[in-house]
């Protein structure tokens, strides 16, 4: 700017340079979008992000032995685990004390069953010396080497020394290690043993299942969008009531649906056998396995990739592909060259919404697939629910919402969050 | 896409090998349940091209020769099949003499452009035959698993009885079951308060939201955009066990120190944690709906003397109310569908419809589940046409001829 | 405008209906937690029923017992105790006893005595396997088969469903270690006796991985309850494994032709727990509960709508004919001396050790 015209500042009517006022202006609708989006934003992030985070820090939380064993822990900062030697009498005089005093507060069989985790046994071996310490006198009742291998052998074994010093820390990477099929012992990280890995198998299967989940729903959907787009409306709705009418049925009910279908002697193989195609000694496997998986999401999960393909195919102008035919493209070129890229955005909302509902499924697959068509989240319920083991389930969990996440961010770079969506 | 093409005879060698092929088609199914394909193939293409060739010679009307057909294959599906053959014959009579006329008389390109070759023409009745198998796949699951809704017996099985439409092998005592259960109605009831109720707090706040969200300078846009459809992210069993202690703490709170009466807790957080599931539906769709909303409209509103409200109330909402109406749906589905999260936030007396079922599915066997997603899709049927008709008024509304 | 205001009114009525629906239960209400299904029915009516009857409360049923032990930790982390009463088999009985998540019971001053006097430790003698635990019944998980499917000779041994050639066909299994594995290794030749002393090393592990190799392509995985029923009813597999009570259904209730083998079936009990915690109030209306439901009588009535045996030996001649069917049922309890003669007892300290580690590698077993 040139200092002529910077003397005189432009005013606006109430007598206000100009630039205030418009940042004024800017800055209040700035803050009254932030207002309306306000209550939201809160609420989602207290009732649901902070929530979730809490859960996903069981991942790393491990205070629990040394809050329980406080003393044991501090003796055992000393012990070099590598000498091959039992830890000395001031060790197992801190765990007697230690132990008794959990088995007074009945918290015992918790760090038993943490410890568990990484060494079957453990359990028991602190529930009988619970059980036997409650009555010992730590003044007179001593020397207490001698009493604890007395009372179970287990504590004349070097590796539950190794084991309780290990995961003594407050924070472990102990559960994200025990996440990808490794486990932390007294020498570093290292694989489990083989006939127990199954925790990256179900990863690369999850991802690879929901990939072709997401292709399949990708091969249907797509016909069916555009055929539904391109339909005069009356005719198109009439059509989306066959599109809308299986998202309102039942999750359970469709999956149950498919079992009837697919099963050796369902509804499919009985037409089958009945046309002769296949014969009544040979039905055909189609359930319990991938398959039966892959079928039933694929019907579960199609509405979601109809829905964002056909509204974002609603807008595209006719007009175009007839344009380009005029000027002498063949049908193959007009799609591929002049639709299909003004689909994308369809396609890509599809997908994403998807392969995210189909990452995390996990009642459909437990009761259609069997032992080969089950997912990383049939193992994150199983810890939740069953084993107990929330760590391992909520470094399962990061690890899952990390892959989610990753993708979501290459989805808004690629192609922009705001361009998902949902009928309408 | 309605051009009127001038349609003329086509020649019958056409008419005759497309027939033969169909024919050909069902001859070789036929044929291989009775254990000959070949012979069943030759036969079937023989006999439908030899019926296509007498109709279209002979009989000079197309109605004469789909009554004749029918009555045709009804005697001789009668003779070799028995009723059910007698049904599917009147049914391939009637299908074959519309078929034949339709291709004899060039019917088949009536509403397609004249300019387009044989060959598109193969490609849009393929592509359509494509669709309709899609179709098919996404119906018939659940058409199928509706007559096991009426099964005499406590299973998911097709019983012999019910496959020779033996009246014993049916029964309403699933129905009966529904509606005289004490479990059913109560979780019934459940869904019906806490679906609406969720839907409610969720269309309220995310529509709200979703208008902050499309003003032009928002900060953190893309941030916030992925806070607010996290839920839709998370795993849904991590969600449900996260949310699981942030209820607990808060209606503990709520009972104990506010002294709020337990049940009305319970409920409260069964639709705030269902609120949340639905929400990031409901943004999605209003964004997606005011991204093409003319904002000249609100500050003509402004410019002739209305307040903020009254502009949002009858300019605004009026217009993406579709919108927010298809997010809403969404919104309701995701709550009256939900299994797991409500299995943790939720206590017995929150027991809604879904948690039902997966009772029903997994602890016991009982097609009561099947009986509830009958009626389940006989409402939603109805909820369509609703929609459907909404949606044409809002179209007439907004002056928009139906395209 | 007019649709706005609908909705708005709408939801107006709903949330007073909301409230006005939550808030009509309150007096007296109790939370007991189960396994849904003809389970719950059972308890339904021998429990439930008369004892609200009787006092005037009221029950509420959830169906949570096969989560329980999660979701009463999770409350009791949240420190809001919701349920009052749970039912859960006696492993999960044991590991809430222990993590101090149940209450701890005297049998004596806070279960009823028998008719006769017998104090109720006395009465339920073996059974009462945790101090936290008050059993109801005794079940046992067992193979059902297709009588029309199996051909000439009915399989009679729990290791016949190891022989394909003899029986082809499916099979259903629990894709669970428990059970499972006990019974590989006992159709490997282990006595029944070395079968836990087996399982614990690493070869005994591996040798019944192995005998599961055998007939793992003749298998349908399967997880719940209903699931084995369901298939055998569909003809889907010959032979699977169930609970007993779930077989009886399927044989005299649907008619199905469907028999069952009592034959190194693994016994089980199933029963209460209090969860600890609860406020004196709630604790007492849970006790006095817990007191009228596993009195004598009260355990032998649950017999006449699902077969499961009372945990009580004074219940035992109590039992009597089915509600509906009007069958004897005491032949069909698990406890029948001549159903008793082969049955295995499961150990229950070794899976509190190994659940974990045989899980991931039965898990890893059933992936390969």
């Amino acid at each position: 700017m040139s200092a002529s015209t910077n003397t005189e500042p432009m005013l606006s009517a109430d007598g206000k340079p100009l630039k205030q006022s418009l940042a004024r202006a800017l800055r209040r609708q700035k803050i009254r979008a932030l207002l309306l989006i306000a209550p939201l934003l809160i609420f989602i992030f207290i009732a649901f992000i902070l929530p979730i985070i809490s859960m996903l820090f069981r991942s790393v939380e491990n205070d629990i032995v040394a809050t329980t064993l406080p003393q044991t822990v501090a003796a055992l900062e000393t012990w070099d685990s590598s000498t091959g030697e039992l830890p000395d009498e001031a060790v197992y005089a801190a765990f007697a004390s230690d132990i008794q005093k959990a088995a007074k507060a009945k918290v015992h069989t918790k760090v038993g069953l943490r410890l568990n985790y990484e060494q079957s046994g453990i359990a028991s071996l602190f529930k009988k010396t619970a059980r036997k310490a409650k009555k010992w006198d730590m003044e007179t009742d001593g020397p207490f080497k001698e009493k604890l291998i007395d009372v179970h052998k287990g504590w004349g074994k070097i590796e539950t020394w190794q084991t309780l010093k290990v995961h003594s820390s407050n924070y472990t990477s102990g559960y994200f290690l025990n996440a990808i099929d490794m486990r932390k012992t007294a020498d570093g990280p290292e694989f489990q043993p083989e006939n127990k890995q199954i925790l990256l198998t179900l990863f690369g299967r999850t991802l690879i299942m929901s990939l072709i989940i997401t292709g399949s729903c990708l091969l249907f959907g797509y016909p069916v969008a555009w055929l539904l787009a391109n339909l005069p409306m009356r005719q198109a709705n009439l059509l989306m009531i066959l599109v809308l009418l299986p998202f309102w049925t039942s999750l359970l009910v469709r999956t149950s649906a498919w079992k009837v279908m697919l099963q050796q002697q369902g509804v499919i193989n009985d037409v089958l056998v009945n046309l002769g195609l296949v014969s009544d000694g040979a039905r055909l496997v189609m359930i319990n396995n991938e398959i039966g998986t892959i079928v039933a999401m694929t019907h579960i999960l199609l509405p979601f990739m109809i829905l964002p393909m056909y509204s974002v195919m609603q807008t595209i102008p006719p007009s175009y592909v007839r344009a380009a035919k005029s000027l002498g493209a063949t049908n193959t070129t007009a799609f591929w060259r002049v639709y299909f890229p003004q689909s994308v955005p369809g396609i890509g909302a599809g997908s994403i919404l998807v392969f995210i509902l189909a990452i995390g499924y996990y009642i459909t697959p437990e009761i259609v697939g069997g032992t080969k068509g089950v997912f990383i989240s049939n193992r994150i319920a199983y810890h939740i629910l069953r084993s107990l083991n929330w760590g391992l389930a909520a470094a399962l969990g990061t690890i899952l919402l990390v892959a989610v996440l990753i993708l979501y961010w290459t989805y808004d770079k690629i192609v922009g969050i705001d361009n998902v969506k949902l009928g309408g | 896409m309605a051009a009127l093409t001038v349609i003329s005879r086509k020649p019958l060698s056409f008419v005759l090998s497309v027939t033969a092929l169909l024919g050909a088609l069902l001859g070789v199914l036929m044929g291989m349940s009775m254990g000959n394909a070949p012979l069943g193939l030759i036969a079937g293409a023989a006999i439908t091209a030899a019926v296509a060739y007498i109709a279209t010679s002979a009989i000079p009307e197309e109605r004469t020769a789909r009554y004749g057909l029918s009555a045709a294959a009804l005697i001789a599906g009668l003779y070799f099949f028995g009723l059910v053959g007698a049904l599917s014959g009147v049914l391939w009579g009637w299908f074959l003499g519309w078929f034949i006329f339709w291709l004899y008389e060039g019917g088949y390109r009536a509403r397609l452009h004249p300019y387009l070759t044989p060959g598109q023409v193969l490609w849009y009745f393929t592509f359509r035959i494509i669709c309709g198998l899609i179709f098919a796949f996404l119906i018939i699951p659940i058409i199928v698993v509706m007559p096991l809704s009426f099964n005499a017996q406590d299973f998911f099985t097709f019983t012999p009885e019910m496959l020779r439409f033996d009246p014993a092998g049916y029964s309403l005592k699933h129905y009966n079951d529904f509606f005289t259960n004490n479990e059913w109605q109560r979780s019934f009831k459940n869904s019906l308060i806490i679906a609406p109720i969720a839907t409610l707090v969720s269309v309220s706040l995310g529509t709200l939201a979703a208008i902050g969200l499309s003003q032009s300078h928002v900060p953190f846009k893309r941030a916030i955009m992925a806070i607010l459809i996290s839920p839709m992210i998370v795993p849904l069993i991590i969600s449900a066990t996260g949310m699981f202690f942030f209820y607990a703490g808060m209606g503990k709170f709520l009972e104990h120190q506010i002294g709020l009466d337990k049940n009305l807790v319970g409920y409260m957080k069964v639709v705030l944690a269902h609120a949340i599931l639905g929400i990031p539906f409901v943004i999605i769709t209003v964004t997606a709906t005011l991204v093409g909303f003319d904002n000249s409209l609100t500050r003509a509103a402004a410019n002739m003397g209305a307040n903020p409200v009254t502009t949002f109330f009858r300019v605004q909402m009026p217009l993406i109310l579709p919108g927010v109406i298809s997010g809403g749906l969404f919104a309701f589905i995701t709550s009256f569908d939900e299994v797991v999260v409500i299995m943790f936030v939720g206590s017995a007396s929150q027991k809604t419809l879904p948690w039902q079922m997966f009772t029903g599915l997994r602890e016991q066997i009982s097609p009561t589940i099947l009986a509830v997603a009958t009626i389940l899709v006989a409402l939603s049927i109805l909820l369509l046409t609703t929609l459907e008709l909404l949606r044409r008024r809002s179209e007439k509304l907004r002056g928009m001829t139906p395209a | 405008m007019k649709s706005t205001k609908t909705i708005l009114t709408g939801a107006a009525l709903s949330l007073v209906a909301g409230s006005a629906f939550a808030g009509s239960h309150m007096a007296s209400e109790m939370t007991i937690v189960s396994w849904g299904g003809a389970y719950s029915k059972s308890q339904l009516n021998a429990y439930h029923n008369p004892y609200s009857e009787m006092t005037g409360v009221t029950i509420l049923n959830d169906d949570s017992s096969s989560t329980a032990v999660a979701k009463l930790r999770a409350m009791n982390e949240a420190g809001n105790i919701t349920w009052d009463v749970v039912d859960v088999e006696a492993a999960p009985a044991m590991q809430l006893c222990d993590e101090g998540l149940a209450m701890v019971i005297d049998p004596d001053t806070m279960l009823a005595a028998a008719p006769d006097g017998t104090p109720a430790s006395e009465d339920f003698g073996d059974m009462l396997v945790s101090e936290c635990f008050i059993p109801q019944i005794v079940y046992s998980t067992t193979f059902g088969y297709r009588t029309d499917l199996v051909g000439d000779t009915a399989p009679t041994s729990v290791c016949d469903v190891f022989d394909t050639a003899a029986y082809p066909g499916k099979r259903s299994l629990f894709s669970v270690p428990i059970n499972t594995m006990e019974w590989a290794l006992l159709c490997d030749g282990v006595a029944k006796s070395d079968i836990y002393d087996t399982l614990e090393t690493e070869e005994g592990q591996d040798r019944a991985l192995a005998k599961l190799d055998t007939i793992k392509d003749d298998v349908i995985w399967v997880s719940a309850g209903s699931d084995t029923p369901q298939l055998l009813a569909d003809g889907e597999v010959i032979m699977g494994a169930t609970y007993n009570g779930r077989l009886f259904s399927l044989i005299e209730e649907q008619k199905q032709p469907v028999a069952m083998i009592w034959d190194g079936q693994v016994m089980d009990l199933d029963g209460w727990i209090i969860p600890a915690g609860l406020s004196p109030e709630r604790q007492a209306r849970a006790l006095d509960y817990i007191m009228f439901a596993t009195d004598t009588q009260r355990l032998a009535d649950q017999a006449k709508w699902i077969s499961y045996g009372p945990a009580r030996k004074s219940s035992a001649p109590l039992v009597g004919k089915h509600a509906d069917l009007g069958i004897d049922m005491a032949p069909h309890m698990p406890t029948a001396p001549e159903n008793l003669s082969r049955a295995f007892l499961m150990n229950y300290d070794f899976w509190a050790d190994y659940r974990d580690d045989l899980d991931a590698k039965f898990q890893a077993w059933l992936a390969k």
